[in-house]
């Protein structure tokens, strides 16, 4: 099963709709709810990522019997340091970012944290690739 | 150990307004957590967590729904919106207007028992 997701940088109302998207279908799949809530966690840091740090961005998601595999894909300024944004704390986040509630610097550490496996790849200037794939059985 | 309290008696204890979810506040929660930061309350692993918040956005209700958390509290007098509310229906959330401040609201809800989530 695939099915994507457009997502507009800087529009925070809209952030979360492919992670609601996803959560319902994981629902009806009856997935266990702690599996699903590590999914959805995971892919809405990542949406989040995309509204508060690129231009726009998509989510395209593939479910099969065994695992989910997301590609959160954007068009931004990347990222130079792979490595330094994945510490905890770091984070270039606006005013306005942090005034929706985000920017600590948590978003990457905490996908890494609730996706069995993370792949992360960007070009400066161009954009940034993020996969996550996770097993749906506990 | 959690001890559950109904989120009917949150309500209460907090001369709170119950804003939407009506049919769930018989619903029962064990632990509490307090933040204006979605990125904190994005790391919880507890379940049957009431989120006590003065960030009144979107996004608030956003986190609860990813995080399965089915009752927020709005400080400081803080009005949710229609938006907000559209989103909370959608995800069975009650959501709660409280006009006392954070730290009196923690405070009233740690009385009457409410666990901390850590
Ligand atoms: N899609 C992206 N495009 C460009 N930069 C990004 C992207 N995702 C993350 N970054 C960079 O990596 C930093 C760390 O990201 P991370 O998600 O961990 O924290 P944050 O988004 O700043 O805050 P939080 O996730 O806690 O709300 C960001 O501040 C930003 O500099
Ligand atoms: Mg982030």
């Amino acid at each position: 099963m695939e099915f994507s997701y457009e997502v507009e940088g800087g529009n925070f109302a809209k952030a979360g709709n492919a992670a609601s998207g996803v959560k319902k279908v994981l629902k009806q799949l009856n997935v266990d709810p702690k599996v699903i809530k590590r999914i959805v966690v995971a892919l809405y840091e990542g949406e989040v990522n995309v509204v508060a740090h690129a231009y726009k961005g998509k989510v395209l998601v593939d479910i099969d019997t065994s695992r989910i595999y997301i590609r959160i894909e954007d068009e931004g300024p990347g990222i130079p340091d792979i490595d330094l944004a994945m510490q905890v704390g770091y984070s270039t986040a606006s005013a306005m970012v942090r005034e929706m509630g985000f920017g600590a610097g948590m978003g990457l550490p905490n996908m890494k944290r609730n996706a069995d496996a993370i792949e992360i790849s960007s070009k400066v200037g161009e954009g940034t690739v993020v996969e996550l794939t996770t097993k749906l059985t506990s | 150990m959690a001890s559950s309290i109904k989120i009917r008696k949150i309500a209460e204890v907090l001369d709170a307004q119950i804003v939407c979810g009506d049919s769930f506040i018989d619903h029962e929660v064990d632990y509490a957590f307090a933040s204006d930061l979605m990125s904190d309350v994005l790391t919880l692993d507890s379940e049957q967590v009431v989120l006590i918040t003065g960030l009144t956005n979107i996004q608030t209700v956003r986190t609860a729904e990813m995080a399965d958390i089915n009752c927020i509290v709005f400080v400081r007098g803080k009005r949710v919106t229609p938006e907000m509310i559209e989103v909370a229906n959608e995800n069975n959330t009650v959501l709660i207007e409280c006009q006392y401040s954070m730290f009196k609201t923690i405070g009233l809800l740690h009385e009457v028992g409410v666990t901390p989530v850590y």
